[in-house]
């Protein structure tokens, strides 16, 4: 009976090495080539996928601000009580994406998952372009934009300074601190695929990889110092990270709005902001994947890995929802109860549903399973859910919470109207746009880091069986 | 928050039993504060911008139904949650009058004042002003017009706390009680509406401040509110 565990089981020395990338290495030529491929042949499928992102952002985002800049708020459905809407939503839910890049690629490099190597900069770009797409709705949402710059601390003849008492102004400087950090984050580990890149084109490719990759030649004391910057500004962007979502979440709890001022709402906002960060990794590399050819590069392994994070960040997200929820309810506060009902059976209730069952029900059913999480379809549908069920989050919590309050008379429902509508979805059409363009100009997977995986990986006989071993590089 | 250094507590104290619900507070307020009128349809919105408003409510069950009123206004709070939030400082507190001001310049409009009054007291221009014929006749020139994406809300009529100071202080004499009515107290056909210096002893509204149906709205917050609401058991209205 014990002969036919290992049948049953699949002891790790009978997985097949031919699955796993680090395992099945190819020459270095090879590899730069199946990344280089891509990048360089634009087909007319890429500029009409181009040209109609461009117009999105242009007709949906541009038009529709300038729009609203010219008329007022009031074209948007926010109202008393509803203050912030569809735009603060929009916002968390892109600094939710942006975590995605500074989870997968920080904190398991500190951690030495192997898995990781071919996925780092890919999540790593999202956080920055996620990032601006966020850092704009502040923008987004003020009624005079044009005296934005009343926020930034500087001298001036009136001597009235920024009020550091004010959330929002710890937004700021959390928002632009983690958008320089990430995005020098991404450059580093660049470098060396950006001289790779350099040494394998002509023209003004050449050129541009030539200023990027900072006269990288690749020697001993330039790799030395790289993995040294690498890994202080890996620690580093981990405290960030936490800090951008914590204050982020701040905007509300600081308030003393019943159902937002909530001590559980740092580490709840950052859970499910990792929670759709990974699901949207998954959501990316898998059209990555499939669009520019990296069967190589990314496989079942990878996604299996991603979808398990997945399911524990479901698992972590749903035991915050439910402190917060009980919390709520036990406490009987009569407004807390209102609140409750009103997500229960009010008019926001189909999307509460449709949340619990995104982000609860669906991935506990089927993640679980290993055939499922190496589905390349399952995981596409399943991540897209999970970001729906996670920008429902953010709606209910922003525009919903507001809409019920202490003074019943002023109860309001609040209805987004297009132009709300139709900017939230002109950054997602920006975000796609800087992601389509990038995967032209910038090595999405850091072939330099697979490549040192790869060395470093090594099968060897012990007795009877055959074990993989990893060498340490430092 | 802060004592003013001023030693004034400029205060309102409004008796629930003897309001009837008749608004006229809300339209001296529009007129003395140049608070726009929005329309029909804005106002379905939800986009009044009454800086005082009545609240209605309901109480008993039919045929027993009694309607309550409760006029809202910014409460002035001495401990105001608006003002920590604001980033550029455009919610501040007044030293000299001792209240909660909005500086319509500096306001940027993150609306986030307006989310964190618990007395949901603060108003939004969502578009520019408009006052149709013949309201633009009779703009108060003593009060801003505000321009659109800026918070807005009652200010005590600061404009007239200032103007009593300068009578006072032009007859060469203390200010005394009375010197200083708002534009919806000077209205109230039931005189429900009282204001005046707290830190006055002799003033009516010290008076009001001792009496035993004096309460604050939502006191449990701990604002401090500058409004003080009288409210008695038997009242009835309906």
């Amino acid at each position: 009976m014990l002969a036919e565990l290992p049948r049953k089981f699949g002891w790790p020395h009978e997985d097949n090495p031919q699955e796993r990338l680090l395992l099945d290495p190819l020459p270095q030529e090879e590899m730069n080539r199946i990344m280089l491929r891509p990048m360089f042949r634009a087909g007319p499928g890429w500029w009409l996928v181009v040209a109609l992102l461009a117009s999105v952002v242009l007709v949906c985002f541009v038009g529709a601000w300038a729009y609203m800049i010219r008329w007022g708020m009031g074209i948007a459905g926010i109202r008393r009580p509803v203050f912030w809407g569809i735009f603060i939503a929009t916002m968390v839910f892109w600094i939710g994406i942006s975590h995605s890049g500074t989870f997968v690629s920080a904190i398991l490099r500190v951690f030495n998952a192997e898995y990781r190597r071919p996925i780092t900069r890919a999540a790593e770009l999202m956080t920055s372009f996620s990032l601006i797409c966020a850092g704009m709705f502040p923008f987004i949402h003020l009624g005079r934009v044009w005296t934005a710059y009343y926020i930034i601390p500087m001298p001036n003849q009136r001597q009235i300074w920024t009020n550091f008492q004010s959330p929002l102004a710890w937004d700021l400087f959390a928002i632009t601190t983690y958008l320089i950090g990430s995005t020098l984050y991404v450059y580093l580990p660049m470098i060396p695929d950006l001289a790779m890149a350099r040494d394998h084109t002509s023209g003004w490719r050449h050129t541009l990889y030539k200023w990027l990759s900072l006269g990288w030649r690749g020697l001993e004391y330039e790799w030395h110092y790289l993995h040294k910057a690498i890994m202080i500004f890996a620690f580093a962007i981990i405290p960030v990270m936490f800090s951008v979502h914590t204050i982020v979440s701040w905007d509300f709890a600081m308030s003393m709005h019943v159902g937002w001022h909530s001590s559980i709402f740092g580490p709840y906002f950052v859970v499910g902001a990792i929670f759709s960060g990974v699901s949207a990794v998954i959501t990316v590399l898998l059209v990555v994947r499939r669009t520019m050819r990296l069967e190589y590069f990314l496989r079942p392994e990878h996604f299996d890995a991603l979808a398990k994070l997945v399911l524990i960040f479901s698992f972590s997200w749903t035991y915050f929802f439910f402190n917060d929820y009980l919390v709520e309810w036990y406490g009987g506060d009569w407004v807390g109860h209102q609140l409750l009902l009103f997500q229960a059976r009010g008019p926001i209730a189909p999307l509460w549903y449709a949340m619990l069952l995104f982000n609860i029900v669906i991935p506990w059913l089927t993640l679980w399973n290993k055939r499922i999480r190496r589905s390349p379809i399952a995981l596409f549908l399943i991540t897209i859910g999970i970001n729906v069920g996670m920008y429902l989050e953010r709606v209910i919590i922003i525009p919903g919470f507001l809409q019920r309050n202490s003074l019943p008379f002023n109860w309001g429902d609040y209805n987004p109207q297009w132009p709300e509508v139709s900017i939230a979805l002109g950054t997602m059409a920006l975000f796609i746009l800087l992601y389509t363009v990038a995967s032209k100009v910038i090595p999405l997977i850091p072939v330099w880091e697979v490549l040192e995986g790869q060395l470093s990986h090594t099968r060897r006989r012990i007795g009877r069986t055959v074990v993989t071993s990893v060498a340490e590089l430092e | 928050m802060a004592e003013s250094t001023h030693g004034n507590r400029w205060t309102m104290a409004i008796d629930l039993d003897k309001c009837t619900g008749c608004q006229a507070c809300v339209v001296a307020c529009h007129a003395e504060n140049n608070v726009p009128t929005v329309g029909p349809e804005q106002i379905n919105m939800g986009r009044a911008q009454h800086w005082l408003r009545i609240e209605r409510y309901w109480q008993g069950e039919y045929p027993d139904l009694q309607a309550r009123y409760m006029p809202v206004l910014c409460q002035q709070c001495q401990h105001a949650p608006c003002e920590p939030v604001c980033p550029v400082f455009a919610s501040v507190h007044s030293d000299a009058e001792n209240i909660n001001v909005q500086v319509y310049n500096r306001c940027i409009g993150t609306r986030y004042c307006g989310n964190n009054c618990p007395y949901l007291a603060r108003v939004y221009n969502w578009f520019e002003p408009y006052f149709p014929e013949p309201l633009n006749e009779q703009l108060n020139p003593d009060v801003t017009v505000r321009y659109r994406g800026i918070m807005e809300k009652c200010t005590f009529c600061i404009q007239r706390i200032h103007a009593g100071a300068d009578r006072a202080a032009a007859e060469g004499r203390p200010m005394q009680d009375g010197d200083v009515v708002p534009a919806c107290a000077q209205v109230c056909p039931t005189e429900a509406i009282v204001f005046g210096n707290l830190a006055d002893e002799h003033s009516r509204i010290h008076e009001f401040a001792q009496s035993k149906r004096a309460f604050s709205l939502l006191e449990d917050l701990g604002t401090e509110p500058a409004v003080i609401y009288l409210k008695g058991g038997t009242s009835h209205v309906s």
